[in-house]
Formats: structure tokens, C-alpha cells, sequence
């Protein structure tokens, strides 16, 4: 059952989104509820990733609007949208390889003025990441690819989000790291964090969600509870390899 | 300083504060080795100081903020020709060196937002590109604009510029205390190496700045910059700014010093030089720029100093002239640094912010 649609942290209205005259997101709904972790899937250039920077803020939009908290986001530039709480782990994680990795976390505070809520932060990170914990004098740009993904999703913790928006977190990986990404997620969102989930791995990211929405060609064509959507023989057949 | 300390060779990691000392002794020192071998040598280093202040401004474009950037020589033209006009009789206008010097850092800063502007979404090649353009489009007005209205005297450049007066002391004359003469050139190096210091300082602290990171984080992945919170478009600005501010006071002294400007000194070379300066030296780290410019701007002269006489020594006449020689030697140089040390002399470190983190024990990587 839906919340009430009142009570939504985001709230996408008619979301669109161009790209040089091409419509890559069409007018989507969409909506969130504190302390859910809800995904969307869909298929390579289904609009995924537009969506996702839209909401950042990274993207102008064509139509509809951004709703976070109550408050209409359309005008507000990326940096304040960090602000307000919402935070991104971009497609290819986006480390700053040329810097350690502890300066990457501390990036992630750039914003943020009180230091004492930093460190005790940076404990919290370092409890939930212990792998990042040890590397912390080294290059980022030398870190294994699931490495980079913690440290990405560390670094995004560290802005003290109330939203985080994750984009592909599995991109590139073994599934055994996979597993563990998937894991460091699920620890967040039991942090109270809420979690839009884009992912291509469409049966894990279905398995660890509440709620999930199918995204295909700019819209959303399907939407349920994560055991639905991974039941339902639409999706089975279309974004997890069965044969309907 | 610490960076340029830890580059002395040998001595360096053993003995930093014998190599600080050294570091000082040999600066102040400089001019007076120069001397034994003639006072033109004593110019050339004043002119390497120069070369050094606009190494580390383009450094802050390049090396900081990721910015190839290939019309830097343009505010350092700006700076200089903002000196010419307040200070010669071309105008009629004499002001003083001390109020002149900040309008000359401040309208490089003004022309560095111009250019900033338009290429803010721009990156790479096209970035290159632009920016190139920019830096013509600056020297092509400094040679033209003698008509219908003589503002910057075309091609013949402006003479007689002012030269620098510290509270009443001109630089320009050989100062005598007693029976004891110091000649101009020396009072232009430690006016000019008082310069570079005050740079390297300032530098070095925007480098470990919010700023400082903010550069380094934009550098190294735009979009993860925006999505931590950092405002791209106005620390772009502020880098171009930042760099061209550095370029006008370059070009402030060297106005000043030389008394003459001409277009023909901020030509696309002078460009390519200073950021050879800076890739030499190893982009992003002070030091780098400090040792880049200071080779770059010495071996050239050196070469010029004995190609003609070694090539009537072998051939009987010369066959290349030290000009074309030049460019040959340092394209030579800039490839085989590619070849054999890509990240320049002194290559960057990566810890900005926290110092404290120097690497405690390289970890073997699993």
C-alpha cells in the first residue's frame, strides 16, 4: 500500500527532461517517503540516469516539477539542493582520484561548517566502510573499483544527506563486491536515510527495495512493491534474462 | 617553500632545513654568480623571476584547476600595457608604481572573468581552443588599436614607461651608499624576488584553502564536484581571476623594468613557453612552476651563449641561428620529458588539505 502521497520527501510531477531536442525523460511521476529504499530500473537509455541528475540538479528541466519537503526545487542550483539534503553518488562513482581517499571523504563535507558533526560523522562512515578506513592515506585513484564505490558512497554520507540518490552503484563490479555494496545500502537506509536506487541489476535491486519503478524509452510503464515487480512476468521477461 | 625544500636533490629529504638555507642562500646569491660572467646574466635572472610569477599564475589555471588555458600571456600584456599607459609620457600620465600595480593586477583579474565567461562550459581541446583565441585577440588589439584613435601605439609599442619607485627610491638607478655601488639589475632581482616569495606564500595557501580543494575536486571529476555541493561556474571564475591577477603584476614589472612594451611580447610562443614552464616543472605543485620557469628561462640563454661559437668552432660559420635553436632544444626537452617523466620534474602530491597525512607505510594493493 502507498503512504500518503502528502507525506512524500520527493515528489517528481510530470518530470521531463531534454537532452539537445531529444526528450530523454517524458513526463514521468514519481514519488518517495521518508525512510523507503525504492529503486528504478529499466534498460540502458531508458532515462535512469537523466532522471537522477535532474533531481540533483546537475540538468535543466523541459517540464513538470521537483518536489522535495514540501517545496517546489525547479529554481534551486545543485549546490543548495546539497544543502537541503540531497545528495548523489554519480554514475562511475566520480571519485577525485588524484586526491587521498580521506580527502575525498572530507570533500564530502565541503559544505558543511560544523566540524565536531563532521568528525563524529567520519567515525560513523569509517564503522559502516572499514575497508575505507584502512586506505585512508592513499591515492583514491588507486583504490579497486568496489573500493571506489564505498568511498563514493562515504564521501556522500559525509554531506549528512536525508535523501541519496545512488546512481548504478553495481557498474563494473564482481558480484561478490556487489553483495557488499548492497549491504553498505541497506545499512544506510536502516540509518533513516531515504534511498532512490538506480540500478540496471534489476533483480538485486529489486530484492533489497521496498518499492520499485520500471522505466523504459523516457516513462515509467510499472510500478509496485519490490516482491511484485520481481514476480510480475513483464519485468521477468524483459530485465531478467527469462524467457516469458 | 616545504615543496621546494623536499625537491633539493639528496639534501633535501636528509636535511630539509640545510636545504632551506641553501634554497635562500642561492637566491640572494644569484645575482652576484651572475655577475662574474657579465651583467646581462644579472637580466636574465630578473627576467626568470618574471617568468617564475607567470608560471605560478598559469600554474593556478592549469595545475589547480585543471584549465588548459593557452592565452595566458594575454593579462600578462594587460598588466603591462596598463602600466604603459598610467605611467609615460605616451598619456602624459605618471602615477605612481604602487597605485598603477593594483590597477594592473585588477583589470587582468576583470579580463580573466571575460574569458572566463564564455568558455565555462567548455573543457579540453575546445577549451584550448578558445582561450588560444583569446590571448590573439588581445595582442592583435594591443597592435592595431593606433587608429583612428592612438591608444596603445601600435606595433611600435610604448616607450619611456616609469620605472619602479618604492617610496621615493627608483629601482632604476644605481643606488650608492658610501663608497659602496649597487647597480639596477640587483635592486630589480630582490625587488622581484621579494615578489615571487609573496607569491609562492599566497599561492600556497589558496592551494590548502576551501578554494584550493575545491579546484582540486572540480580537476579531477566536474560533475562529483557539483554533486558534493561545490558552485563550478563561480570557482572557474575565480580561477581564471585568481591566475590573471598574478599574470598583471608580472606584467606591471615587466613593463617597468624593461621601460618599453611592444605587442610583439605577448605573442603565442610567450604563451606556449609559460605553460611548458608549468608541464616541465610538474602542473600543480608550486615547486614545480618555481624550477620550471627557472630552467626553462636560463637554458635558452645559456644555448644562446654558446651555439654561435661552438658552431664557428665545428663548422666555420653558423648554420642554425640560437632563435630556432631554441624552440628546437625545448621541444626536445618537453619530449623527452614526456618520454621519460610525463608528470614533469617535481611531480604534484596528492594530499592538499591534510599535511599532517604524509604517508605513513606504503600498503601493497591486495
Amino acid at each position: 500500500m502507498l503512504p500518503d502521497q502528502s507525506q512524500a520527501i520527493l515528489e517528481l510531477r510530470g518530470l521531463s527532461v531534454s537532452y539537445g531536442g531529444i526528450q530523454a525523460v517524458k513526463g514521468i511521476d514519481l514519488a518517495l517517503f521518508p525512510g523507503e529504499l525504492a529503486c528504478l530500473i529499466g534498460a540502458n537509455g531508458a532515462g535512469k540516469t537523466t532522471t537522477l541528475n535532474a533531481i540533483a540538479g546537475l540538468l535543466p528541466l523541459a517540464g513538470g516539477d521537483v518536489i522535495y519537503a514540501g517545496e517546489r526545487l525547479n529554481p534551486v542550483p545543485a549546490h543548495k539542493r546539497l544543502a537541503a539534503g540531497i545528495a548523489l553518488v554519480p554514475e562511475g562513482r566520480g571519485i577525485f582520484t588524484r586526491l587521498t581517499v580521506e580527502e575525498n571523504l572530507r570533500m564530502g563535507a565541503y559544505i558543511r561548517r560544523d566540524k565536531v558533526g563532521v568528525e563524529a560523522d567520519m567515525e560513523k562512515v569509517f564503522e559502516m566502510l572499514p575497508r575505507v578506513k584502512e586506505r585512508l592515506p592513499q591515492v583514491a585513484g588507486t583504490l579497486s573499483g568496489g573500493e571506489q564505490q564505498m568511498l563514493a558512497i562515504g564521501r556522500a554520507l559525509l554531506s549528512r544527506p536525508r535523501l541519496l540518490l545512488l546512481d548504478e552503484p553495481s557498474m563494473g563490479l564482481a558480484p561478490i563486491i556487489v553483495e557488499k555494496i548492497f549491504e553498505v545500502i541497506q545499512s544506510v537506509a536502516r540509518e533513516g536515510v531515504t534511498i532512490l536506487l538506480v540500478e540496471q541489476n534489476a533483480n538485486l535491486a529489486l530484492e533489497f527495495s521496498s518499492r520499485g519503478y520500471v522505466m523504459e524509452s523516457g516513462a515509467i510503464t510499472l510500478t509496485g512493491s519490490g516482491e511484485a515487480l520481481l514476480a510480475d512476468p513483464k519485468v521477468r521477461s524483459a530485465y531478467l534474462g527469462e524467457i516469458g | 617553500m616545504n615543496e621546494l625544500v623536499a625537491a633539493v636533490p639528496w639534501l633535501g629529504r636528509r636535511n630539509p632545513m640545510a636545504a632551506r638555507w641553501l634554497i635562500i642562500v642561492l637566491a640572494l646569491a644569484a645575482p652576484l654568480i651572475a655577475m662574474m660572467f657579465g651583467r646581462s646574466w644579472v637580466r636574465v635572472l630578473d627576467f626568470a623571476l618574471l617568468y617564475m610569477m607567470l608560471a605560478l599564475g598559469l600554474n593556478v589555471v592549469v595545475g589547480f584547476a585543471g584549465l588548459l588555458d593557452l592565452g595566458y600571456i594575454a593579462f600578462y600584456a594587460v598588466g603591462a600595457y596598463t602600466f604603459a599607459f598610467l605611467a609615460s609620457p605616451h598619456f602624459g600620465v605618471h602615477w605612481p608604481f604602487w597605485a598603477v600595480l593594483p590597477l594592473g593586477a585588477a583589470f587582468a583579474a576583470l579580463a580573466g572573468i571575460a574569458l572566463g565567461f564564455p568558455v565555462l562550459r567548455l573543457r579540453g581541446d575546445y577549451l584550448a581552443i578558445v582561450t588560444l583565441g583569446f590571448g590573439e585577440i588581445i595582442r592583435i588589439f594591443m597592435n592595431n588599436l593606433n587608429y583612428p584613435i592612438n591608444i596603445t601605439n601600435g606595433p611600435q609599442g610604448i616607450n619611456m614607461i616609469d620605472p619602479i619607485v618604492l617610496f621615493g627610491w627608483d629601482l632604476s638607478r644605481t643606488l650608492k651608499i658610501g663608497d659602496f655601488t649597487i647597480n639596477s639589475l640587483y635592486l630589480y632581482y630582490y625587488f622581484f624576488l621579494l615578489c615571487v616569495a609573496g607569491s609562492i606564500l599566497l599561492i600556497q595557501r589558496l592551494q590548502i584553502s576551501r578554494i584550493g580543494r575545491a579546484w582540486a575536486a572540480m580537476r579531477d571529476d566536474e560533475l562529483a564536484a557539483k554533486a558534493i555541493g561545490i558552485n563550478i561556474r563561480n570557482m572557474k571564475l575565480l580561477a581564471f581571476s585568481l591566475g590573471a591577477t598574478f599574470g598583471g603584476v608580472a606584467g606591471c614589472l615587466f613593463g617597468a623594468f624593461q621601460g618599453f612594451v611592444s605587442p610583439e611580447s605577448f605573442s603565442l610562443m610567450e604563451s606556449i613557453a609559460v605553460l611548458t614552464m608549468v608541464v616541465f616543472g610538474g602542473m600543480g605543485n608550486i615547486a614545480g612552476a618555481v624550477v620550471g620557469a627557472l630552467v626553462l628561462a636560463l637554458l635558452p640563454e645559456v644555448l644562446r651563449d654558446i651555439a654561435v661559437p661552438i658552431q664557428q668552432m665545428l663548422f666555420d660559420r653558423v648554420l642554425l641561428d640560437p632563435e630556432v635553436l631554441r624552440m628546437l632544444l625545448l621541444s626536445l626537452a618537453m619530449i623527452l620529458m614526456m618520454l621519460l617523466r610525463p608528470v614533469g620534474l617535481i611531480p604534484a602530491k596528492a594530499r592538499y588539505a591534510h599535511p599532517e597525512h604524509l604517508p605513513r607505510k606504503k600498503e601493497a594493493r591486495p
